[in-house]
């Protein structure tokens, strides 16, 4: 059971790291996770205040990531994942978004009451992001060569020489051959694999030991996803980098996440590790999700959840979920459901789980 | 007794319904413009100009010698109560000259955007919605034109038709319809691969139909932003030749010209060049106040 | 497309706009007046002297015939000759240019530097006291009118604090003193070159409130330009990469966001070299410098056409150059343009 037992919605957040030390040393990939986080997100909830009203966009987010590990973060476009993202790196923007609850801890220290400075120095050189669009990441007037050299001289303090040495390991370690003409290409001038590796250099570049990766293969190619999601892997091997995959799509989340968590409406609704969401579904939408997805080669008619995503300004009170879900129940419209664990490392936040869950039989599968 | 017929008076209300989402665009327009306070005092400024302007018989404390009438015996006065900016070097009060002046400094660059609208907004829409050898013509035009730096071709065809304020405005239109042919044709260019334009011709839709009600009101916006700040610089522009004896003659109030004779009277009578020259900075200062403040509301960012 | 073709078409448009600038020169004088020989001859002339224009400007031939012949006297160095000077108007505006380009390239530098460096500032301190300051500075620098400036300065630092001498581009006792040998016509430059500092001196000093009156509204462009330029730069996403990367704030608005940002300045930059050829003209009536603008207006008003047509196509000629190269330079600033 992971020591990470996220707070009940109501209960104060722990300001103190949890007791029950985590256990170090790296997770085999596939086995499921025990403790030892290395990032910690415990009842998060973020808001952004625009023009037409205050937007919740984060509503209690639980997640863990331990050292080694790739947890998948997936959901519909709004849900959520990306200011997840952001919020661990603190990027985003101050006087538009509050964090109104919750805690990010990293190592065992508390990143939401560090300084700008004090993150400027976490950031690229331990937690590390790339995004979606890897051209619109790398500055188009300086050489790939020139952007990734002056964030390893920002962060190792060398300069020239090693610091080119350095920038040539780093395109070597994705997969990028580390010659001159790679290093002065400007990013238009690469295919969009390259550009994403190059990104993925920069970003491991000071040695990183978590990256947050948003998108980073919808806007490529489904041949070029395979060998970045290669690339993931192999970081993870090789270097040792655990990582956050944000992405909507769940088949990439199947192939490359040793743990995966379905985020609907600015709150995590299941999580666990990937295999055993993706045979034993509990929760209503993580169910209604996989249906979505086309099934082999018989040509039955697509599904669709119905009922649209709600309105994050004036969003459905109790569980988000509930317009939409076949389940719903009274308790539903008002409480918001608490994370439940089904089973080792598998965690779920619905009501109806937890009733059947409680109910004084053995255990009702989905 | 008259009885208004039950479709007289939904008349009203339907225009109402049929145009709410537009009504509810423009109120959060203004809405958005009255945040930049600067650009609403700048709207005040201008108003209270155009009331100078058409109010100046009635508002300039000496009317006749704003017009150009002179009293020599009170020639070169500084300020004072009588006479709050002084008087000229025939004896005129300058605050009636500078109030009369208000007059040419609106008209002037009033006329002279229509009759640049009217030339480059066409030509624009054309070039860009027919592209082909029509396209690359008027760009090849525009190009000569805008080779020129704008007020060497402006004096040099006044000083070839003949210095007035007429063949200044003639000569300034010239000078600026390329501006406006470019950005409307770069609109057009862009929005004739769109898909609805592409629907529309497939249908049959008349070209010169597309244009006018598909394309030319995408323009509205940046034509508008531009116009706002090219008001300005045209209203330097007539100063400017007015200044260089090119465009309105005395006994004309043209701000321009007044600080042109000022400037022989600078060092012992500022008044006669100063006041004029405030005038100018001021309307030119609240324009392109005006102009920030429009581009921040057609910017899509502010809006949210 | 490689570089060489880039330059190539660049070349090419910059001959075909040249002889467009001369085309329309040629029907501004030749189509636009009523009688183009009287004109020509000059508001003495009487009958045989119009004859004797008419049969000069070719006016019995077609006016294609009128313009080839024009353009072939322009490529031959024959620009006319002044009908109120009587010197050949390519001499002239040699011999009057050099104090204009002091001017104007005085005016570039300054606007250049200090509007880049402030506009950026303002984007980096965005919504602060000074930010609020200098955009007033800005916005108020380009609604002046330069003439006006001008003569505000002169009140102001000659009048009332009696600081900085108000006319000419040196002093007469100094021209006699400490004469500068002719070397570029340019005061400063000459002076410099050959050590002769007192006349530097006296000649910088008459230099700076000229120059400052040209330079308002350029910087003030350049300015509100830089400002919104690294404003949209900042709001990229490669600058959210930087920032997640963790380089400071200052090396993202100073390198990152202001190299990206100087495509669009460096255009309106061009644009700010054609307003100061021709406001150079308005400083140097008030402060009775004897460069070209001084030429152009005196012919201007003396109805010299000749040389109002020699002023039109130099300065012309020189703008397009200019922006020639400020399009090269904006080529080589961002490498998007030319090696996509």
């Amino acid at each position: 059971m992971s020591s990470a037992i996220p707070p009940a919605p109501g209960a104060p957040a722990p300001r103190a790291p949890a007791a029950g030390a985590a256990p170090a040393g790296a997770a085999p990939a596939g086995a499921p996770v025990g403790a030892g986080d290395l990032l910690r997100i415990a009842g998060l909830k973020v808001e952004f205040r625009s023009m037409r009203g205050v937007v919740k966009a984060l509503d209690g987010v639980n997640l863990s990531v331990a050292p080694r590990e790739i947890l998948g973060l997936v959901g519909e476009s709004g849900c959520g994942k990306s200011v997840t993202g952001f919020a661990v790196l603190g990027l985003l923007p101050r006087p538009i978004a509050r964090y109104t609850d919750g805690e990010i801890v990293f190592r065992g220290e508390d990143l939401l009451g560090k300084s700008e400075h004090e993150m400027r120095a976490l950031r690229g050189k331990v937690i590390s992001m790339v995004f979606q669009d890897p051209l619109a990441s790398l500055n188009p007037v300086f050489t790939v060569g020139e952007q990734i050299s002056r964030v390893v001289r920002l962060h190792r303090g060398v300069s020239g020489g090693p610091a080119r040495e350095m920038t040539r390991e780093a395109l070597a370690a994705t997969g990028l051959p580390p010659t001159d003409e790679i290093l002065q290409s400007y990013p238009h001038q690469l295919s969009g694999g390259m550009r994403q590796r190059a990104c993925m250099a920069m970003a491991i570049s000071c040695g990183s030991e978590l990256l947050i990766a948003d998108e980073p293969t919808t806007a490529l190619d489904v041949t070029i996803q395979a060998q970045i999601l290669k690339l993931l892997l192999r970081l993870r091997e090789e270097r040792g980098v655990a990582q956050v995959l944000i992405t909507h799509n769940v088949g990439v989340a199947a192939q490359t996440c040793d743990r995966v968590a379905v985020m609907y409406a600015g709150t995590v609704v299941e999580q666990g590790p990937t295999a055993r969401v993706m045979k034993h579904p509990y929760h209503p939408y993580t169910i209604a999700l996989y249906e979505c997805l086309p099934q082999g080669k018989r040509a039955a008619e697509l599904h669709t959840i119905p009922g649209s995503v709600p309105d994050l300004i004036d969003p459905p009170p109790g569980c988000r979920y509930h317009p939409r879900c076949p389940r719903a129940m009274d308790v539903c419209t008002t409480v918001k459901p608490a994370p439940t664990p089904v089973a080792e490392g598998h965690w779920v936040s619905c009501h109806d789980v937890a009733r059947r869950l409680a109910a004084p039989v053995h255990e009702v599968a989905p | 007794m008259s009885v208004t017929t039950p479709t007289q008076t939904r008349g009203l209300s339907d225009w109402r319904v049929r145009h709410a989402a537009s009504l509810s665009e423009w109120r959060h327009s203004v809405r958005v413009f009255a945040r930049d306070r600067l650009a609403v005092i700048a709207v005040v400024w201008i108003a209270f100009m155009v009331v100078l302007a058409v109010g100046a018989p009635v508002i300039a404390p000496y009317p006749s010698q704003g017009q150009g009438q002179p009293d020599v015996s009170i020639r070169l006065q500084a300020p004072s109560a009588h006479h709050l900016f002084g008087t000229d070097e025939l004896g005129r009060d300058v605050l009636s000259r500078v109030v009369y002046g208000s007059r040419i400094a609106l008209v002037m660059p009033f006329v002279t955007m229509i009759g640049v609208l009217l030339i480059g907004i066409p030509l624009g829409g054309i070039a860009g919605y027919f592209g082909g050898l029509v396209d690359e013509a008027v760009m090849r035009v525009t190009d000569v034109f805008l080779a020129f730096p704008s007020l060497i071709l402006t004096m040099a065809l006044v000083a070839f038709l003949g210095a007035s304020l007429r063949n200044v405005g003639i000569a300034i239109v010239v000078t600026w319809w390329p501006w406006y042919t470019r950005l409307v044709r770069g609109m057009a260019v862009s929005l004739r691969q769109r898909p609805f334009v592409k629907v529309a011709r497939t249908m049959g839709v008349a070209d010169l139909r597309i244009i006018l009600r598909h394309i030319l009101p995408h323009a509205f916006g940046p034509v508008i932003v531009q116009m706002t700040v090219d008001v300005g610089t045209v209203i330097l522009a007539v100063a400017a030749m007015s200044f260089l004896g090119l465009g309105a003659k005395p006994p004309t109030p043209d701000w321009g010209l007044m600080i042109s004779t000022g400037q022989s009277y600078i060092l012992q009578q500022w008044w006669i060049g100063t006041f004029p020259g405030l005038a100018i900075f001021l309307l030119v200062l609240a324009f392109n106040l005006v102009g920030d403040g429009l581009r921040d509301v057609l910017d899509p960012r502010m809006r949210r | 497309m490689t570089v060489r073709a880039y330059l190539l078409r660049r070349v090419l448009l910059l001959v075909f706009v040249l002889l467009g600038i001369s085309l329309i020169t040629f029907l501004l004088a030749r189509v636009v007046p009523a009688d183009p020989a009287a004109l020509y001859a000059g508001p003495q002339a009487r009958g045989p002297a119009i004859a004797a224009a008419r049969r000069l400007l070719h006016m019995n031939q077609p006016l294609y015939v009128q313009y080839v012949a024009y353009v072939w006297d322009l490529l031959h160095g024959d620009w006319g000759t002044s009908l109120r000077t009587h010197r050949s108007v390519l001499s002239d505006l040699v011999r009057f240019a050099p104090l204009s380009l002091q001017l104007v390239a005085g005016a570039m530098i300054l606007a250049t530097i200090v509007g880049i460096a402030l506009g950026a500032l303002t984007a980096h301190l965005k919504g602060g006291v000074v930010d609020f300051v200098l955009r007033i500075f800005a916005i108020g620098g380009v609604s002046l009118p330069s003439f006006w400036l001008a003569m505000m300065l002169q009140i102001v630092f000659f009048r009332v604090l009696h600081a900085l001498p108000v006319a000419g581009p040196i002093s007469v006792n100094v021209q006699f003193t400490d004469p500068i040998t002719h070397i570029t016509g340019m005061p400063l430059v000459d002076a410099l070159v050959t050590g002769n500092l007192t006349a530097f001196g006296d000649s910088f000093l008459h230099f700076i409130l000229p120059c400052l009156a040209l330079a308002a509204y350029p910087t003030g462009v350049m300015m509100r330009m830089t400002r919104s330029a690294v404003l949209e730069a900042l709001g990229q996403d490669y600058i959210r990469m930087a920032d997640a990367m963790g380089v400071p704030k200052r090396v993202i608005i100073y390198r990152y966001a202001l190299k990206n940002s100087l495509a669009p300045v460096f255009t309106v930059l061009g644009l700010m070299f054609a307003y100061s050829l021709v406001g150079a003209f308005f400083i140097e009536l008030i402060f009775a410098w004897p460069g070209l603008g001084s030429y152009a207006l005196q012919s201007i008003l003396s109805l010299d056409y000749p040389a109002i047509m020699g002023v039109t196509i130099l300065v012309a000629s020189v703008y397009v150059i200019v922006n020639l190269i400020v399009d090269l330079v904006i080529a080589w600033l961002d490498p998007r343009i030319v090696l996509s």
